[in-house]
């Protein structure tokens, strides 16, 4: 299609002009402002991020644009002007129509369209891909269905999905994540629209495939002219792609400026905290690590494989299992940070929850040396020597929100272990829960209070002091940081980096965010397909990658600073 | 497809072998025969029966073989399409079934669809209106319906029936075109009279159905692919139909198959308080009087019914759901 005709405004020219605009929640007598009279506009040609943590508007304000609020959320002030011939053409005020009215049906999808989060779930699970692309054409009642099915086809081979022929035929589950996000831009752009808004589209996903998709949404906007609305929480995203950037805090608008100006001098508090943030995660922990004498090894892993078993099935051969860690060698050492880093499926996760043996090793040794000395073998040990390794390694997992129980009081969730294990109760319990919750920089007297009381951030130092109740020697940490904001996941890290030299701790920290992983360890192993491809020194592997993935890995990760667009390869 | 309905055909051959097997032992187990029951009912009339005459009914009937034996004879019949002969009714069993299940299914049929004309329309806006007024009084009366029995209900509108309009709700039928022959005039009486038995058993499918639907649809409503098929543009209708009510139906097939053998064990309360001539009371009565051949004939329509029912919802579920139809 001749994408250039559809759009005769030129570069530049603003298309959506957002004022004072305010979306509340009201339930009963409580309001909820999520958007606080923001202000903005969408230019042709060019992207605005809006950058924010979670809760700070950024997603209302996309779906305020679309009049998509879900109930009982609401518009209560400011104008949506969009134009979208740009300039003198006429224009629309999109805050006044109603809801469920035809005439925001009609712009929807067809002049402004949207991409969500989450690739998995914003497909519908029982409709075919090509179905679903062609869908928004023949609602506006663009194409026949014919024609809908080989523009779809010509979509999905605009956002580079191989063989598109067969591909508008499969369901989304046939698809990967990135494939499905791909899919998810496609559908998108079926009708041409003049305003493509994308609220986290590379959230969920690896970061080479973030690279890929970003790169996409870029060469589509330079082809098609889209004014791009792009919502994230990452400042190295933000540095690659944006033009301009308006930063929210709380539903409000506390900074705005072009994204040189924006990094470079940025003038709100909240702004610095979040460049900070993103930059200290690109370097080593300023505590500068220093390297130590070589100490004693705490664990020794030899030839570790862990196979999840094959289905068995009624009068045929049963299907084989999947080798999720295959043959792998890992050493650690006493005081030691090891960071275990590798996309989604490489076995990372099977990896950490065989180490404390959750999962049962199809093969291999796991030497433990116990504090009291002597050796410990992990692989095949009976459960009483499970129960004395499990004093002393103790697992953190991801999602501070899962894991802890929500009918236990916080005080119950950490002196749990202590209890079970029949070392302390009554009142030398609770000054021991006490102490540990003094410890991680929350007030003892928190104990009595439920999970659902605390933040994320908090809730993920519940879960810490919880770790650390038993006195353990070694702490595997499941992505501890990947569901917190990012002004928290450094204090996070930095929490345990300063209980590590008082505790005699080790850390085993396992992630899909090299950014953490550098900042926080002293070795990195890099795992691709249920191996490990690369072993050495933080600073050395990050610096001089040896293997080709390590490099890929490496290149994908979006660096904090306009005027190095390693991923998109245009300046700013 | 045709390979997976083929197999599941094959698997249901040995699977209704132990059913039978399992059947019969259970029309076994109870101590006593039809004879010993038979005598009983006498005795309890003020008769006698001798000891000879017992002894020769058995052999007659063969209660007195071994239970293989028994058993044998029995499948080897039903094998060839021959049921056996009811004890008590003096009549082929399948002349006694076929009679039943006629009016059976046209009643389970018609509840049926009582029960779905108001739960989808209820559940849909239940869900989508959820905590307005009327959600509030369809949630009321659904567990209403819930919780008031069948047969109460049955007994409350035979009264009202009698008390006011003056009719006899009962039956499927009035006295007239009981035992007629099938005509115009014996059609439009069962038209009459089936309305009562269709909402009394379907009163309490529908208000279950309604939570279920309703349940159901909440789930889907917020999941982020409705929001983007509304940021697509489609309208709120077609959006629901397409998207969420299509995928909330998935629990629906896959508990098709209990309708089936609904069809015959269920509602028996209803239907002896209703007089209706459907297959309930008559499997009732035949296992209390352990008509041995008649209470085994049902029971194994009842697991074919169970079987064919769960085959059937598998089928549809695969069609309705690719992520199933392709594993």
């Amino acid at each position: 299609m001749p994408d250039a005709a559809a759009n005769p405004a030129a570069d530049g020219e603003i298309v959506l002009d957002v004022a004072d605009l305010s979306t509340q929640f009201r339930a009963g007598s409580a309001t909820l402002r999520a958007v606080e009279r923001v202000s903005f506009q969408l230019r042709r040609g060019r992207t605005l991020c809006i950058v924010g943590e979670s809760g700070s508007g950024k997603s209302m304000t996309a779906r305020s644009i679309l009049r998509i609020v879900p109930h009982p959320g609401r518009i209560t002030s400011g104008a949506i002007r969009f134009t979208p011939q740009g300039g003198g053409g006429p224009c629309v005020d999109l805050a006044t129509l109603p809801a469920k009215g035809r005439q925001i049906r009609a712009i929807r999808g067809r002049d402004i369209a949207m991409v969500f989060q989450e690739p998995m779930t914003s497909l519908s699970p029982i409709h075919r891909i090509g179905w679903q692309i062609g869908e928004a054409l023949l609602a506006h009642g663009l194409a026949t269905r014919r024609e809908a099915m080989a523009r779809a086809v010509a979509l999905l081979r605009q956002v580079e999905i191989p063989d598109p022929e067969s591909a508008v035929a499969r369901y989304p589950f046939e698809f990967s994540g990135g494939m499905r996000q791909r899919a998810m831009i496609a559908m998108a752009l079926a009708c041409n629209p003049k305003v493509l808004i994308a609220d986290e589209p590379t959230t969920a996903l690896d970061v080479t495939t973030q690279a890929e998709i970003l790169r996409l949404i870029a060469r589509l906007q330079q082809a098609h002219g889209l004014a791009v609305l792009f919502i994230t929480h990452d400042m190295g995203v933000v540095a690659q792609i944006a033009d301009d950037v308006l930063v929210m805090y709380q539903g409000e608008v506390v900074e705005r400026a072009d994204v040189q100006t924006l990094f470079a001098a940025p003038q709100h508090p909240y702004t610095r905290k979040l460049l900070d943030s993103a930059r200290r995660l690109g370097m080593a922990a300023p505590s500068a690590r220093v390297p130590r004498p070589p100490a004693a090894p705490v664990l020794q892993v030899r030839g570790l494989s862990v196979t999840y078993p094959g289905e068995r099935r009624f009068l045929r051969p049963s299907r084989p299992g999947v080798a999720a860690v295959r043959n792998l060698d890992l050493d650690l050492f006493e005081g030691e940070n090891l960071g275990i880093v590798g996309e989604s499926g490489s076995g990372k996760t099977t990896l950490g929850s065989a180490l404390i043996r959750v999962l049962r090793p199809s093969a291999g040794r796991i030497d433990y040396t116990p504090r009291e000395g002597g050796q410990l073998e992990l692989a095949g040990a009976d459960r009483a020597g499970l129960r004395r390794a499990h004093r002393q390694i103790r697992m953190v997992f991801q999602d501070p929100f899962a894991s802890l129980n929500p009918r236990m009081t916080v005080g119950q969730c950490i002196g749990e272990p202590l209890l079970v294990n029949g070392l302390m109760h009554g009142a030398v319990l609770a000054a021991r829960v006490g102490a540990l919750l003094e410890l991680v920089g929350l007030p003892a007297a928190a104990q009595t209070r439920y999970p659902h009381a605390f933040s994320g951030g908090q809730r993920q130092r519940i879960v810490i002091a919880r770790a650390l109740a038993l006195d353990p020697r070694l702490i595997i940490a499941d992505e501890p940081t990947s569901a917190l904001d990012v002004t928290l996941r450094s204090q996070i890290l930095d929490l345990l980096l300063a209980l590590q030299p008082k505790l005699g701790l080790s850390f085993i920290l396992i992630s899909h965010d090299l950014g953490v992983i550098r900042y926080f360890c002293d070795r990195i192993a890099v795992m691709y397909r249920g191996e490990i491809v690369e072993t050495g020194p933080a600073e050395a592997l990050c610096g001089a990658p040896s293997h080709a993935y390590t490099r890929a890995l490496l290149a994908a990760v979006p660096e904090a600073d306009p005027a190095r667009r390693n991923l998109i390869g245009v300046a700013g | 497809m045709s390979r997976f309905i083929l197999r599941r055909l094959l698997g249901m051959v040995p699977f209704m072998a132990l059913v039978s097997i399992t059947c019969f032992g259970l029309i076994k187990l109870p101590p006593g025969d039809f004879a010993t029951n038979y005598a009983a009912s006498l005795a309890a009339g003020g008769e006698t029966v001798s000891q000879a005459t017992l002894l020769s009914m058995r052999e007659q009937y063969g209660l007195d073989r071994p239970f293989l034996v028994q058993y044998w004879r029995w499948i080897d019949g039903v094998a060839h399409g021959n049921f056996g002969y009811s004890f008590q009714w003096q009549q082929p069993v399948s002349t006694l079934i076929w009679g039943r299940m006629g009016l059976t299914l046209l009643l389970s049929l018609a509840a049926l669809l009582f029960t779905w004309a108001i739960a989808f329309p209820i559940g849909v806006y239940s869900a989508v209106h959820k905590y307005s007024v009327f959600d509030y009084v369809f949630t009321f009366l659904g567990m209403l319906g819930l919780a008031v029995p069948g047969f109460l209900l049955g007994l409350v509108l035979m009264y009202i029936g009698i008390a006011y309009f003056g009719e006899d709700l009962g039956g499927l039928f009035s006295h007239h075109y009981l035992n007629a022959p099938w005509s115009l005039g014996r059609v439009a009486d069962l038209l009459r009279h089936i309305w009562v038995p269709m909402v009394i058993l379907g009163t309490s499918g529908a208000a279950s159905l309604i939570r279920v639907m309703r349940a159901n649809l909440l789930d889907q409503l917020h999941q982020p692919y409705v929001e983007t098929a509304r940021a697509k543009g489609l309208s709120e209708f077609t959006l629901l139909l397409r998207y969420p009510i299509r995928i909330a139906l998935n629990p629906f097939v896959s508990t098709l198959g209990w309708v089936l053998p609904n069809l015959v064990s269920g509602s028996v309360i209803i239907s002896i308080v209703l007089n209706l001539q459907t297959a309930g009371p008559l499997l009732l009565q035949a296992l209390l009087s352990q008509d041995q051949y008649l209470a085994g004939a049902f029971l194994l329509l009842l697991c074919l019914l169970t079987v064919i029912g769960t085959l059937v919802s598998d089928i549809l579920l695969a069609l309705l759901d690719p992520r199933i139809r392709m594993q």
